[in-house]
């Protein structure tokens, strides 16, 4: 059993206990952090299973994972902060009308 | 000049990642570098803030010290979630940052969210409010050591 | 001799990874409240990530491969932080309140007016 092998089990067995506080809760804001954990350990699968294959060019879609990732982040906490995903003053200008 | 640079810093990146050197494929990542630079000029987003070269050779050594800084921070939050009774003591508190510019302080309140053990809850003018895990990592923030060394990292002192 | 040396460093490097990786979903699970669920989190994309792109970096020698690697950590280490303000700051605007041990100068009720500064 090579150290990739290992390595991949050990990354899995941390996305499931990262699942289950996704699932647990008890807030949204537990998911979103949760969500984003399992990203993370993601981009790292992905790059131990591209090298466990002979296959290095899965670190270019470990790369757009992890931008992805991001911004999936950031847009989810932001629809979470106003409500809508247009950005704050657009939401004034509304609540003056 | 911050566009000629923007330009070069882009087409290194883009030498690093494609691998395929043929001319044609060169003169493609020229273009699309050029293309880029051009159009980042014309948003004004290429201004000290968003391309910071004059940070230099300092910030390197910066990063040389977080990284300790960032190991020996993991250790203490792995002790933490083996041990939660023994060395589990979040508190959350105000501290003071010396920093002038926003991106100095952008720069701070990142390397405090990094560490493990620490994380940036707000930041407002020179008030920065700090969650922190153990007695340890709160006083690692009140201590101001992090804070005094983007300072002088910035240049502001 | 040289490769069986670098295989030894390149299994304590992703063994140390993998240990610190369990401990950050073990972490996740056990810490009490949300702000402290947080800092478990973000263990995650410091060091467990440098461990393990560190062990593979080990394994691809000197190539673009590990030019892509040093990349890829570079950018973790950049936005992570980023994604964990937004998150702590989300949390905090949205009122929820910390556990606290009780030796901080300030509570979480004092501070409460800064929520508004970024509206």
């Amino acid at each position: 059993m090579s150290f990739f092998t290992v390595t991949a089990i050990a990354i899995l067995v941390s996305v499931a206990l990262a699942l289950t506080r996704a699932i647990l809760g008890p807030t949204s804001y537990d998911r979103i952090l949760a969500v984003n954990a399992i990203g993370t350990k993601t981009v790292l699968l992905i790059a131990v299973v591209g090298f466990m294959n002979g296959r290095p060019d899965f670190l270019d879609l470990a790369i757009v994972y992890a931008l992805m990732n991001f911004i999936g982040t950031l847009a989810v906490l932001k629809y979470f902060k106003f409500g809508s995903l247009r950005g704050g003053l657009s939401r004034f200008h509304g609540e003056e009308k | 000049m911050r566009t000629i640079s923007l330009i070069l810093v882009l087409f290194a990146v883009w030498l690093l990642f494609s691998g395929i050197y043929t001319p044609l494929i060169m003169g493609f990542g020229i273009a699309s570098c050029v293309v880029v630079a051009l159009i980042a000029r014309r948003m004004d987003v290429i201004d000290h803030e968003g391309l910071p070269v004059q940070l230099g050779p300092k910030m390197i050594l910066y990063w040389g010290w977080l990284m300790v800084e960032i190991v020996k921070a993991n250790l203490d939050v792995a002790k933490c979630v083996l041990f939660p009774k023994k060395h589990l003591r979040p508190s959350l508190f105000l501290s003071k940052i010396t920093q002038k510019s926003d991106l100095g302080r952008v720069i701070y309140a990142n390397s405090v969210t990094l560490t493990p053990g620490t994380v940036t809850v707000d930041l407002h003018e020179d008030n920065i409010l700090v969650h922190a895990l153990t007695i340890g990592s709160a006083d690692g923030v009140k201590s101001g050591e992090m804070d005094q060394k983007v300072t002088k990292v910035m240049g502001e002192e | 001799m040289m490769e069986l040396l670098l295989d030894i460093s390149t299994w304590i490097l992703m063994m140390t990874g993998c240990a610190f990786l369990l401990i950050t979903g073990v972490g996740l699970l056990r810490f009490p409240d949300i702000y402290t669920r947080i800092h478990a989190g973000g263990m995650a994309d410091t060091l467990a990530t440098f461990l393990i792109f560190g062990g593979l970096a080990l394994q691809s020698g000197f190539t673009l491969v590990t030019v892509k690697l040093v990349f890829i950590v570079a950018f973790i280490f950049i936005t992570s932080p980023t994604a964990t303000y937004a998150l702590a700051q989300a949390t905090f605007i949205a009122g929820l309140k910390p556990v606290v041990d009780g030796f901080g100068d300030d509570g979480p009720d004092e501070n409460s007016n800064t929520a508004k500064v970024k509206d």
